[in-house]
């Protein structure tokens, strides 16, 4: 399967190499690495790199805290679509750590979840399940488009009087020429 | 003795396996598996039924024949084969009434 | 009670669409099973024994009579004409098509009502007091807070698949009627010293494999920070809880193995992270969706001398005012229980019929409100005591006044093996059999307050561990068991009941009921003494004695 992931609305190749444990760091490029092999390594070793890190399900976000400037990806493992921690995970990177740069779901990534996951702030997907690629490829939405839980997304607005209530900025306009 | 059961995907009807890969709504039309051979046959064809949409979850029960008649041996395959047992206005039951009368 | 506005509408019906797209992916087979499981059980459809079954969520139990309509309308359509009222104030459908759910939630959704959550390993349907609103010893109404609760955890992105299911209670009144403590955040309304409102807050109670009493972690939870707080508990638990094993996935094996102090601490610090921000609960936010709640606009007391002339003259009416009217706030109000309990009766089920007749007593003479009791009755909260004669005489003639609230035959048991594809034994049946057993009046009356709770495997949905008499049907040498237990209780005492010793066949459970039973009645201390009473002032001994002879 060429392009993997899903982003921006549109599937692209995986431009990371995952580096395993035990190999040598390239000299140049984007690299994927594990929490404990990143944590191990100190900035000045990656010089030249562009570093990914995998989150694996049950590690914590915490860990990556005060080295997140040196992170330009962070794959968050869903190792079973039903395994919620990562959408902990991915809210507490965005939300409590700040973490700004791109944040990828991993594992199996399924069409239902993929709403929940942009909510946490998830905003690239590796997709291998075909039926989630096709419907992705044809736009097709599977999202209640009216939420009512507040999540620390700036592209979601306040939504009548109740604070918990939101709705996308996008679909806000729209709802607006509807009224 | 075995048989292959499962539950319909469109309305959750109980079946088993019968003649010929299709599946039967009461269990005296089920096939009658009597070895390991035959078993595994048929729930692989059950599988390709799966995959075909067709039913969820098969699997073997055991049965004995008493009176005559095949009668599943755990107490939960026969509430599974004749309905409710507090309600026999319902199920497969209901239906073996009805058509009897 | 609450009413959609056009967002909540908004949400409903997309909702419903996305499950039924959900649905077609399956038929067409774009889901497998494995996939599609989670997502219908999320949706409150699961695959039984004989067909699916569909819960609809009532939120904490409030209904009006178009939607007990609807149900009933329903029932006819799409299922056997009946439905069944669950411990958790929802109602199910056994015998849906898989084919029709779509349809089903349409219907629903046009009386305002849904499945979302009513199952799958997420935040269910909250449940309150059944009385709230009309209770007199209520310190607050819990529904304005059941159901902000709702909505926040109407499909939370964070909290949809946690590692297991996830129980909130709320109870307003210090006697607890919504069993706060046995669920796995339990929240109990209170006041401090300031007059202000706020919560105590309990957290890892639930019955199951491994039943536990909650244990406390706030005093005092401002009402502001309801949100934010149980935001906080939902992460410590998604993030550390068991994934490994389905029975120890429950936050209450979290608590006893992470230590209470320690969880506490988790959760203080996710809540100090998020306290003050946008989950902070505005006052005038609270007050408005009060006003949803506010009390109906009550009329002046009728003729109570309907009333009492009823009692001296209509058969069954003094029985049944004894024990199914509970005290109302309001002077010449009760709430009325309707007993889904007749003698012998599958507990917590009704007719299409019975579902219209409640509803046509209940815009007639009960300000349009019904409730569901997690006893598995049902309950017209606001009535005149003048009009209770009336409505008992309709009630009478439908099967509905069985005068039993509270007594042995007002059963709690869940479906069991009769249609549970988890059961390994059948609950129905024995409560039936109990029921005829004890089912003459002057008996049941003589007995007393007395709960019997069945549950048809470990699962405890009949609540067991919980029932002064609890009985757990197992499954021993391909045989139907019952397992014993004695001294649980629900309210603000909870106690798990603990098994009286080895168990009874399918059919020898009912005699040892009635020997336990007999037991009590013969050392109680007068009649004033509940069976729960006698037995945490004797012990299980002389019940022992009784069941097991004295070797
Ligand atoms: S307790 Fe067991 S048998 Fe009863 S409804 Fe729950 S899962 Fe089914």
């Amino acid at each position: 399967m060429a392009d993997t992931i899903y982003r921006n609305g549109a599937f692209e190749a995986d431009s990371w190499l995952k580096v395993a444990d035990d190999e040598a760091l390239p000299a140049e490029g984007q690299v994927l690495l594990s929490l404990e092999r990143f944590l191990s390594i100190a900035d000045e070793n990656a010089e030249g790199l562009r570093v990914g890190v995998v989150l694996k399900a049950g590690e914590r976000a915490q860990a990556l805290e005060g080295r997140l400037e040196a992170v330009a990806l962070i794959a968050i493992e869903f190792p079973k679509f039903s395994d919620g921690r990562g959408y902990s995970s991915a809210r507490l990177l965005r939300e409590k750590h700040g973490y700004q740069g791109e944040l990828r779901a991993i594992g199996d990534v399924l069409l239902d979840q993929i709403p929940f996951m942009i909510r946490c702030g998830i905003d690239s997907f590796e997709v291998v399940n075909e039926p989630t690629r096709r419907a992705l490829v044809e736009g097709h939405s599977v999202e209640v488009p009216v939420y009512l839980q507040p999540v620390g997304r700036a592209d979601e607005v306040p939504l009548g009087t109740r604070p918990w209530a939101r709705r996308h900025v996008a679909a806000q306009r729209v709802g607006q020429q509807a009224d | 003795m075995k048989l292959v059961t499962a539950n319909r995907l469109s309305d959750g009807e109980v079946v088993w396996l019968g003649a010929a890969g299709r599946w039967v709504e009461t269990l005296f039309e089920a096939r009658l598996l009597e070895s390991r051979e035959e078993e595994a046959a048929a729930l692989a064809e059950a599988d390709a039924s799966v995959a075909r949409q067709e039913v969820v979850e098969p699997y073997a029960i055991d049965v004995i024949r008493e009176e005559g008649h095949l009668k599943p041996v755990r107490f939960r395959e026969q509430i599974r084969a004749a309905g409710p047992t507090i309600r026999l206005d319902l199920g497969k039951q209901a239906r073996r009434q009805e058509s009897a009368a | 009670m609450y009413r959609y506005d056009e967002f909540d509408r908004e949400f409903v019906d997309a909702r419903v669409a996305q499950f039924s797209d959900q649905v077609r992916r399956r038929l067409s087979g774009e889901l497998t099973e494995d996939q599609f499981k989670p997502l219908r059980l999320m949706n409150g459809l699961y695959l039984q024994l004989h067909a699916y079954m569909l819960r609809v969520a009532i939120p904490y139990g409030t209904l009006n009579s178009r939607q007990m309509r609807k149900l009933a309308e329903i029932a006819r359509k799409y299922d056997r004409g009946y439905g069944h009222f669950t411990t958790r104030q929802n109602v199910q459908f056994n015998w849906p098509r898989l084919d029709e759910t779509p349809a089903i939630l349409n219907e629903l959704a046009e009386v305002e009502m849904h499945a979302i959550q009513t199952s799958g390993n997420c935040i269910r349907n909250v449940t309150a007091d059944h009385f709230a609103g009309a209770a007199a010893d209520e310190i607050a109404d819990p529904r304005v807070y059941a159901e902000i609760l709702r909505q926040w955890s109407s499909l939370h992105p964070e909290f949809s698949f946690l590692p297991r299911k996830f129980k909130i209670a709320i109870t307003g009144a210090p006697h607890d009627r919504a069993a706060v403590q046995v669920h796995d955040i339990g929240l109990q309304l209170v006041r401090n010293e300031a007059g202000e409102t706020g919560f105590t807050v309990f957290v890892g109670g639930g019955l199951g494999r491994t039943p536990m009493i909650g244990r406390k972690v706030r005093d005092f939870l401002p009402e502001a920070d309801l949100l934010a707080y149980s935001e906080a508990i939902l992460r410590v638990y998604n993030l550390y809880g068991r994934r490994d094993n389905k029975y120890k996935a429950r936050i209450k094996i979290l608590v006893h193995e992470t230590g209470i102090e320690e969880l506490k601490a988790d959760i203080e610090r996710e809540f100090e992270a998020i306290r003050h921000g946008i989950l902070t609960l505005p006052k005038e936010e609270v007050d408005r969706i009060e006003a949803y709640f506010a009390a109906p606009e009550f009329a002046a007391p009728g003729d109570e001398a309907l009333f009492d002339a009823a009692l001296e003259t209509v058969p069954g009416f003094a029985n049944f005012a004894a024990r199914n009217l509970n005290a109302h706030r309001q002077a010449g109000y009760v709430s009325v229980t309707i007993s889904l309990k007749p003698i012998g009766g599958a507990p917590g089920d009704a007719t299409a019929e019975q579902m219209e007749v409640v509803a046509d007593l209940a815009a007639r003479y009960g300000h349009d409100e019904i409730r569901v009791s997690h006893e598995q009755n049902l309950v017209l909260p606001h009535v005149r005591k003048a009009d209770v004669p009336a409505i008992y005489k309709v009630l009478a003639e439908n099967g509905l006044a069985e005068a039993n609230a509270g007594l042995v035959t007002d059963i709690i048991a869940c479906p069991g093996m009769d249609y549970c594809a988890l059961a390994t034994a059948r609950s129905i049946p024995v409560a039936q059999r109990i029921s005829e057993r004890f089912g003459a009046s002057e008996r049941q009356q003589q007995i007393g307050d007395l709960k019997i709770k069945i549950s048809g495997c470990i699962n405890a949905c009949g609540h067991h561990h919980v029932g002064h008499i609890g009985i757990l049907g197992v499954e021993k040498k391909g045989k139907e068991y019952y397992q014993i237990t004695l001294g649980g209780s629900a309210d603000e005492s909870s106690s798990i009941g603990e098994i009286i010793g080895p168990g009874f066949s399918y059919e020898e459970v009912v005699d040892a009921v009635e020997n336990l039973v007999d037991t009590y009645v013969n050392i109680r201390d007068g009649e004033g003494e509940t069976f729960l009473e006698t037995y945490r002032r004797v012990g299980e001994t002389p019940f022992k004695e009784a069941l097991y002879g004295t070797q």
